[in-house]
């Protein structure tokens, strides 16, 4: 793999946020002591009178975003995706949510793929507690290119988003100026055998896998589900009866994320049957991100077992 | 201000006070304690203090004003009402089904109310927001919010306090409604959040203390306020929870309870015969 470009989502999202800052004055960068992590950074070099550093206070953070909001601004609030969304969600609920303000959250450091820091940074709820709330939108791209081109979507989108970003360089698929369609999921390989819908850094593993189950004359569709709520109803009906069986694959709990949101979908649409690869109402631990992931069974070669498993192959 | 000036304050500060009464009495439910005790703050502030149009709630160079102690809505609502925002009459359709007049403010149904709010803590750190905002945007209008003397239990309060005075937001205003009782009883057993004055002149704040049921007091602080430049201001206001209904002065018993319908006529009779006293000077 050493020809592939690598990128962390949230360096797309720093470099994002440093081009609308050039276009937009009305874009304002807050951090809690993250900066150099989250990569807003890269904004506050460019832009230091609008990056505002909150400290170590997130709850505040989240309520001066809506403040800004409800004043004209358009503010990028950045944490970990553990403390922004876990640490502050009563902040998200009841002064962003309830007054729909047009704040955007970006949220680095998501899943298991923080590695060595272990299970207290290791946000796996993050999209359970986020589609919890009535009118948030909630993206989780799969590359830095598509962390980008969401970034700058949201900032398009009139009212709260949820970007959930990850630690990990991962490979690039995606090609230098894709454009992002909030809701709109995307089709990567097609087949007919199964459906593969995954987001995040899955979204690459689901591919590899895709790719090896060819090999075994299985031929998956893959789908690169990167927006999480709202759901691509119509993209996710069409895989149930296009191929008749679905696995979902996300770097987050199985409880409350994209295979419940599909699962929810389709048991009242098109009653399916699904596997849901993700973590299995479990707390992590630490370790290099890839051994890390890969002990959770979020890898390609997991993908393919349960894929063998399911078609009863 | 003039005497004849005060007088009018006092007499609209009854009329607000006979807002809450009648809006809680007909919701059955509801926090009149508190609204009644920072009652002549919501009057100065809408009818003095605050550069606002009723007719433009959403002018974009208004003041902002942000309820932190979100339960205290009645308060503001009433106060809402009678400087023009709404009907008056509206304000029995308080904490109804189908009303905009929710059981805690909401930015998006009720004219005049600029942040939505209710969780303790979270409007002083919406009101820095505001403020900041007013700064990146070289507008000159100010951000005033009103937090009550329990909320400041909540540590958010303090981040904010910090943030505040962090980034020199002397276009805020803080306003702590001090009436010494919280729900379950005085501030000082519950979670002693004194000194208080002493806290916030730690974290940066030019600090009053004064008495909040005293417009002199009022227009002072204020006006210093206004004029402190460089830190953010806080006024400590000392009131008397239940201010103005006999039975309701200094109870813990009255935070979020209505009153029924006796206790309606009384608490009525009281306010009119303030009135009449006023209107008689």
């Amino acid at each position: 793999m050493a020809d592939v470009k690598k990128m962390a989502t949230r360096e797309g999202y720093g470099k994002a946020l440093v081009e609308l800052g050039r276009e937009h004055e009305d874009i304002v960068v807050l951090d809690a002591d993250l900066a150099g992590s989250t990569k807003t950074g890269m904004f506050a070099k460019a832009y230091p009178g609008r990056h505002i550093n909150c400290g170590i206070a997130e709850a505040d953070m989240m309520c001066v975003a809506a403040g800004l909001a409800a004043s004209g601004m358009t503010p990028f609030a950045s944490s970990f995706a553990m403390f922004a969304s876990g640490r502050a969600y009563e902040q998200i609920r009841n002064s962003i949510g309830y007054p729909h303000l047009n704040v955007k959250i970006g949220a680095s450091h998501g899943g298991l793929s923080v590695g060595e820091d272990g299970a207290s940074h290791q946000c796996c709820e993050d999209f359970a507690l986020m589609r919890s709330i009535p009118g948030m939108v909630v993206i989780c791209p799969a590359d830095g290119v598509e962390a980008e081109a969401a970034t700058k979507a949201a900032y398009e989108h009139t009212g709260p988003v949820y970007l959930r970003m990850g630690r990990l360089a991962v490979p690039v698929f995606h090609e230098e100026g894709f454009r992002f369609r909030i809701g709109k999921g995307e089709i990567m390989r097609d087949g007919k055998d199964i459906a593969i819908i995954a987001n995040g850094l899955m979204v690459y593993e689901a591919i590899q896998a895709g790719e090896k189950l060819a090999q075994l004359g299985i031929h998956a569709r893959i789908i690169n589900m990167s927006t999480i709520k709202p759901l691509d109803e119509e993209l996710v009906l069409q895989c149930a009866k296009e191929c008749g069986r679905i696995i979902t694959c996300e770097e987050h709990s199985v409880i409350g994320g994209l295979g419940e949101a599909v699962c929810s979908f389709l048991s009242e649409t098109c009653p399916t049957p699904v596997r849901r690869i993700g973590v299995d109402d479990q707390f992590g631990f630490s370790g290099p991100a890839a051994e890390v992931l890969k002990a959770f069974g979020l890898c390609a070669d997991h993908i393919v077992e349960v894929t063998k498993e399911f078609l009863g192959k | 201000m003039t005497s004849q000036e005060k007088k009018q304050l006092q007499i609209t500060a009854c009329q607000v006070r006979m807002g809450i009464i009648e809006s809680t009495h007909a919701a059955k439910c509801g926090h009149p304690g508190g609204s009644l005790s920072a009652a002549d703050m919501f009057t100065y502030l809408y009818f003095k203090e605050l550069n606002v149009d009723p007719q433009n709630p959403g002018w974009e160079n208004r003041d902002r004003f942000v309820l932190s102690k979100g339960h205290c809505a009645p308060g503001l609502y009433s106060a809402l009402a009678h400087r023009g925002f709404f009907p008056v009459e509206d304000l029995l359709t308080l904490r109804k089904v189908g009303s905009y007049l929710q059981g805690h403010p909401n930015m998006n149904s009720v004219p005049g109310v600029d942040m939505s709010t209710g969780s303790l803590g979270q409007g002083i750190s919406t009101a820095c927001g505001m403020a900041l905002a007013m700064k990146l945007q070289k507008r000159n209008n100010r951000v005033y919010t009103l937090l009550g003397d329990g909320e400041i239990q909540e540590g958010q309060v303090w981040e904010a306090c910090m943030f505040a005075s962090h980034y020199n937001l002397d276009n805020l205003c803080v306003i702590i409604d001090n009436n010494g009782l919280q729900i379950d009883g005085e501030v000082a057993k519950v979670m002693s959040p004194y000194p208080i004055d002493a806290k916030l002149e730690a974290f940066g704040f030019h600090v009053e203390t004064i008495d909040g049921h005293d417009f002199d007091a009022i227009e002072a602080a204020l006006n210093t306020a206004r004029a402190i430049k460089g830190r953010p201001s806080a006024i400590i206001l000392k009131t008397v929870k239940g201010k103005g209904i006999s039975f309701m002065e200094n109870n813990a018993g009255w935070h979020g309870v209505a009153p029924n319908d006796a206790q309606y006529e009384q608490a009525m009779a009281e306010l009119n015969q303030q009135l009449a006293e006023l209107e008689g000077m």
